[in-house]
């Protein structure tokens, strides 16, 4: 992302539409929201920024009926309301579009925009035309093309938010809730949704903007307001915002949001890959990886980074090319093989690939080796505790105890474990997939360490990532990936984000 | 949930734990034929049969599957150490070959889910039929009776007082316990139960020990067989019907999660004591049979039902 300087855009001081007043919302051990205050002008961008568990999520949901707060006061628009539930807050024109996109994938677009209010045409019958016909005139003024007759399941995830816009738009929300829209997008997916959500501010809508992308923020942002700890701490313009006193105030301590750059220090080869191919997905994909090097990949979303790294991995066969550690061919085809070869991967999806969320954390830190703490099948309790607590003290976990279960602790905190996971396993070559997703600042900045210190130690690392700061910023080179081939390869020097996504968009 | 397993009961039995004691409880108020040392032991010696079938069933539903198969392989490791015992074999040898087929069994079972990848529903329920129909085709379809008494006495024998029935489910629980709880074969199962994805991406072999747990619960179905064929003299083709249920339904009511990932063998005891207390209480206050069929349906809907608020509930205080 290119932090462009904003064209100006003079505005005459909007109405406002919303007022939150000293929302306060606590659950069982934690008071989430502890009177927070937020005020919306119609036809802006307001940022919600904070760090996870900041409390943007539970200010949203209460707003959206989804939790009923402790204390404070609502008004829309001048007139206080009491919202009683998330239907509620539908028909007083408030649409929310969750992170996790929330459609039915077999249904149409157009089904999924009037799900639940369908056009009748006669008891029990509905007008099917009508609601083409609407569905296409709210996406064409969304700027999208696509036809609202296909499933959804045939969408691309931001044709998906279209939809989700379109309905909100249907329901005539007049505010409108965006929880990290661009999380999953292309950039030029991403430039797409820019300018709709322009378009609506246009038309006076107002749209909260939840992200965690700095960069976003001032590409998009009109006025943001910064969370911490379930309190406000500051809402500014943003023109005259300084990037690093934003941070700041999120995380109320100087954090370096540059990531300092690791001397290079090369040792043998670790990991060689050789023409990897696999038919209509990756085309003769070589790279090697040294000790304590690391080396990034960039590309946009789909262009076959994680796809390599699944394919190294054993998770998915591949048609043409070899795998060499330590100048040995591997014969990888599952994870097994790929971790006894020494390699680990870190997946983009903690939750799904990463954990196991009812165990607790030693039983997840320990899960690749524990085969190697038992005897004739039997755990050695002891090695496993030791281990588990030798990797999880280097990390700073915030837990109580090791025999917290998984589920209960923050992003950061599960993202952590999944790292400490592969430190447990003591791989040769570990790649990881989007290490810093969705993990707020301060556990960024313990992933960065975390990798060099693993570098430093001989560990080849891969790093997939598509921010591009992190990955300038962290790699000794960095491959770049387009429609399933490396397109260029550029040293750790060399490189910017401006050449680095000049390669990954092909211009 | 799976916090620390280390202690033998936490939470969700302790409830599990005092519904049976308030059932007994109950019991012991309304009949004075319950709360008799003979009823009790008989009542645990009841429990025994489905008792160690939901031992099985317990490994395989933690990895979130499902074994309605259990019944027949009762019905055919019974016909089949019938079978071989009528043919000439020695009564240990013919045992032998019951614990095989039923251990055969469960390993097909295993295979047609992880190799053939069809849903465990499915598989087991072809596994179901296949069994049964195999089990009449080899008796005829009539009981194949008489055996020696040593082999009766599996059923009939005491030790120190106790019905030895009792003493080999209590055996088997404490070696279940054991392998869910120290070695890797228990983790693993959990592991897999909780996320079969990230389990692979661990390196764990998650075929095998899936497979594993339907080849257990073949092999404890065969266990089983040896019981009743012991206890009735007769190994019968029509052995074991509505088995997967009763053993289902002690499973969900100990407190095993149908999606797999968290529960205790120590849960399915307990809720394997809950139905045979509930199915003696019934008899001895005189219930109709159809009547009681009613009730312990509706404590099986009434037990999942507490059970899965109390995990909402506990999942939300986790967000």
């Amino acid at each position: 992302m290119i932090p462009s300087a904003s064209e100006p855009h003079p505005r005459p001081p909007e109405p406002i539409v919303l007022r939150m007043f000293g929302i306060r919302k606590a659950f069982p051990g934690v008071v989430a929201l502890d009177g927070v205050d937020l005020e919306v002008r119609a036809g802006e961008v307001h940022v919600l920024l904070g760090e996870n568990g900041a409390g943007k999520s539970t200010l949203m949901k209460v707003l959206s009926g989804a939790h009923a707060m402790d204390a404070g006061r609502i008004e829309l628009a001048g007139s206080e309301v009491a919202i009683s539930g998330p239907r509620h807050a539908r028909d007083l024109g408030i649409g929310i579009i969750y992170q996790e996109l929330a459609l039915v994938p077999d249904l149409s677009a157009a089904e999924n925009v009037f799900l639940g209010r369908e056009p009748r045409r006669g008891p029990g019958l509905v007008d099917r035309g009508a609601m083409v016909a609407a569905s296409r005139r709210i996406l064409q003024t969304l700027g999208a093309s696509f036809d609202p007759g296909l499933p959804v399941r045939v969408l691309s995830i931001a044709q998906r938010q279209l939809v989700e816009v379109a309905r909100a738009l249907s329901l005539e929300a007049r505010i409108l809730v965006m929880d990290e829209p661009t999380s999953a997008l292309t950039e030029r997916e991403t430039g797409a949704l820019f300018a709709t959500i322009r378009r609506l501010t246009s038309q006076g809508v107002a749209v909260i903007y939840i992200s965690h992308r700095l960069d976003e923020i001032f590409e998009i942002g009109d006025r943001v307001t910064v969370l911490r700890d379930g309190r406000r701490v500051a809402t500014r313009e943003v023109d005259g915002a300084d990037r690093r006193e934003l941070v700041r105030l999120m995380a109320d301590r100087e954090i370096d949001e540059r990531v300092p750059r690791p001397a290079a220090r090369r040792g043998d080869e670790l990991l060689r890959v050789e023409g990897l191919g696999r038919h209509g997905v990756l085309h003769d994909v070589s790279f090697r990886v040294h000790a304590g090097e690391i080396v990034g990949f960039a590309g946009l979303l789909g262009s076959g980074r994680t796809e390599v790294a699944r394919a190294i991995f054993g998770i998915d066969p591949h048609d043409a090319g070899r795998v060499f550690m330590r100048g040995r061919p591997a014969r990888i085809s599952s994870p097994r093989d790929a971790i006894r070869a020494g390699i680990g991967l870190l997946t983009e999806d903690r939750k799904r690939q990463g954990l196991v969320l009812e165990l607790s954390i030693r039983e997840n830190i320990v899960l690749p080796v524990l085969g190697s703490m038992s005897r004739f099948g039997i755990v050695s309790r002891r090695m496993e505790r030791e281990r588990a607590s030798k990797h999880a003290a280097g990390l700073r976990i915030k837990t109580p105890s090791l025999e917290q279960v998984v589920l209960n602790l923050s992003g950061g905190n599960q993202q952590k474990v999944v790292l400490a996971k592969w430190l447990a396993c003591e791989v040769d070559v570990l790649i990881l997939d989007e290490p810093t997703r969705g993990i707020d600042v301060g556990s960024k900045q313990e992933v960065y360490q975390l990798i060099h210190r693993l570098a430093s130690e001989g560990v080849g690392i891969v790093l997939i990532s598509s921010e591009l700061p992190e990955i300038v910023g962290l790699a000794d080179r960095i491959l770049v990936m387009r429609a399933g081939r490396v397109v260029a390869e550029l040293s750790g020097d060399e490189a910017s984000q401006e050449s680095v996504l000049a390669h990954a968009v092909g211009a | 949930m799976a916090l620390p397993r280390t202690k033998l009961l936490h939470g969700r039995e302790v409830g599990t734990l005092a519904g049976l004691l308030a059932l007994c409880a109950a019991l012991w108020v309304a009949t004075p034929h319950f709360a008799t040392v003979s009823n009790l032991v008989n009542v645990v010696e009841q429990s025994a049969i489905i008792g160690i079938v939901a031992v099985g069933m317990t490994f395989v539903i933690l990895t979130g599957g499902i074994d309605l198969s259990v019944g027949s392989i009762v019905a055919l490791s019974g016909v089949a150490l019938g079978t071989a015992h009528e043919a000439g074999l020695p009564i240990a040898a013919a045992a032998a070959v019951g614990l095989t087929v039923g251990l055969a069994c469960g390993l097909g079972n295993g295979a047609l889910i992880t190799l053939g990848r069809l849903p465990p529903f499915i598989a087991t329920l072809g596994m179901m039929s296949v069994a049964r129909g195999i089990a009449l085709m080899l008796s005829d379809g009539r009981p194949i009776s008489g055996y020696p008494a040593s082999f009766r006495a599996l059923a009939t024998g005491h030790v120190l007082g106790i019905p030895f029935p009792v003493i080999l489910m209590l055996a088997i629980y404490a070696v279940a316990h054991f392998l869910l709880t120290r070695t890797l074969l228990g983790r693993y199962t959990y592991a897999i139960g909780g996320n079969e994805e990230a389990s692979a991406l661990s390196g764990i072999n998650v075929r095998a020990y899936k497979a594993a747990a339907y080849a257990i619960a073949g092999l404890l179905s065969a266990v089983t067989s040896m019981l009743l064929v012991a206890r009735l003299n007769s190994a019968q083709p029509i052995a074991g019907i509505m088995y997967e249920l009763d053993a289902i339904a002690a499973v969900v009511i100990g407190g095993t999660s149908l999606l797999g990932g968290s529960g205790t063998v120590i849960g399915t005891l307990i809720g394997a004591l809950i139905m045979g207390v509930l199915r003696n209480g019934l008899n001895l206050l005189g219930v109709s049979s159809y009547l009681q069929q009613v009730a312990i349906g509706s404590v099986i809907i009434v037990a999942v039902l507490v059970d899965m608020m109390l995990r909402r509930r506990a999942r939300r205080a986790a967000e």
